[in-house]
């Protein structure tokens, strides 16, 4: 009963968020809505036991990616209003509409055949955390660390392509441009 | 009442959806990257929603991969925004289209 009630008060919340965040003319609005979406999309994973993918679906997106948004809004200019596409707005409604079927079916199709079998059974008598870490260190080792590296490449592409200059080598240039590099005042 | 599959699946079809006609009718990047955040969260309730009912934590690893994948995307798309917001002084899609194609 709770958990009925639970369900449909969080899908009503997500969904008016994320709405709001794709329809709204304002970048700040958005912004906000769909961080609040982000923390209603956990309530959700508490909902099915996944306590841990709780934890980071807040940790990692409410903290970490919206933070980052809103630092990177600073950089452009969000206080005018944002122009909207002019297309036809049912070829639009029905293509979504059409593709978020066909998510469905991909989903639905190995359901229907019957052919699921638990690879990796929920293991009795310890928490969704501890599960997690057996699963991910044992199985998912490989890929994890590759998410690890994947995940340091950003960091580096995302310094290189923000910050001031990092275009420029130290190492590779001659002392006459390293001088002139110097003497140059700071643009912007 | 009890609360099955289809209910979740529903869920997540709707929330995908709402990010698809976010994508289309945007023209400012950064909010065509709040519609791919929706797109990759909707994915993932549906995840761990099978997870949930079939017993199997393989849903929950692939959401926490998907989690991973948004938030290098974020990083490395929002640098590339701002590196192109400082050499045209604009984040509509029109303007990236130089080539006239």
């Amino acid at each position: 009963m709770f958990e009925a009630i639970a369900f449909y008060l969080f899908a009503f919340l997500t969904i008016t968020m994320f709405f709001i965040t794709v329809t709204t003319s304002q970048a700040l609005y958005a912004l906000t809505a769909l961080a609040a979406g982000m923390i209603f999309i956990s309530a959700f994973f508490f909902i099915l036991g996944a306590d841990f993918l709780g934890a980071v679906q807040i940790i990692v997106y409410t903290g970490a990616v919206m933070a980052l948004y809103a630092f990177g809004m600073m950089f452009f200019d969000t206080t005018r209003e944002v122009k909207e596409k002019q297309g036809n707005k049912y070829i639009i409604i029905g293509l979504s509409t059409l593709a978020a079927i066909l998510v469905v079916v991909i989903f639905a199709t190995p359901m229907v055949s019957e052919n699921i079998v638990a690879l990796y059974p929920a293991i009795e008598g310890v928490g969704n955390t501890q599960e997690v870490g057996l699963v991910l260190f044992t199985k998912y080792l490989v890929p994890f660390e590759v998410a690890a590296i994947m995940l340091l490449v950003a960091m580096v592409a995302g310094i290189v392509l923000a910050g001031k200059k990092m275009d420029l080598s130290i190492t590779l240039m001659n002392d006459e441009d390293l001088e002139k590099e110097k003497n140059k005042k700071v643009l912007s | 009442m009890e609360i099955g599959l289809n209910h979740y699946l529903v869920l997540s079809t709707i929330l995908f959806a709402i990010g698809l006609v976010g994508v289309m009718r945007r023209k400012n990047l950064l909010l065509l990257f709040f519609a791919t955040e929706i797109l990759l969260n909707s994915v993932n309730v549906a995840f761990a929603a099978i997870s949930h009912y079939y017993g199997d934590l393989t849903g929950q690893m692939f959401a926490f991969f998907v989690i991973a994948i948004a938030a290098s995307e974020v990083a490395v798309g929002l640098g590339l925004l701002i590196v192109w917001f400082k050499r045209h002084g604009s984040i509509d899609l029109d303007s990236l289209s130089s080539m006239k194609g």
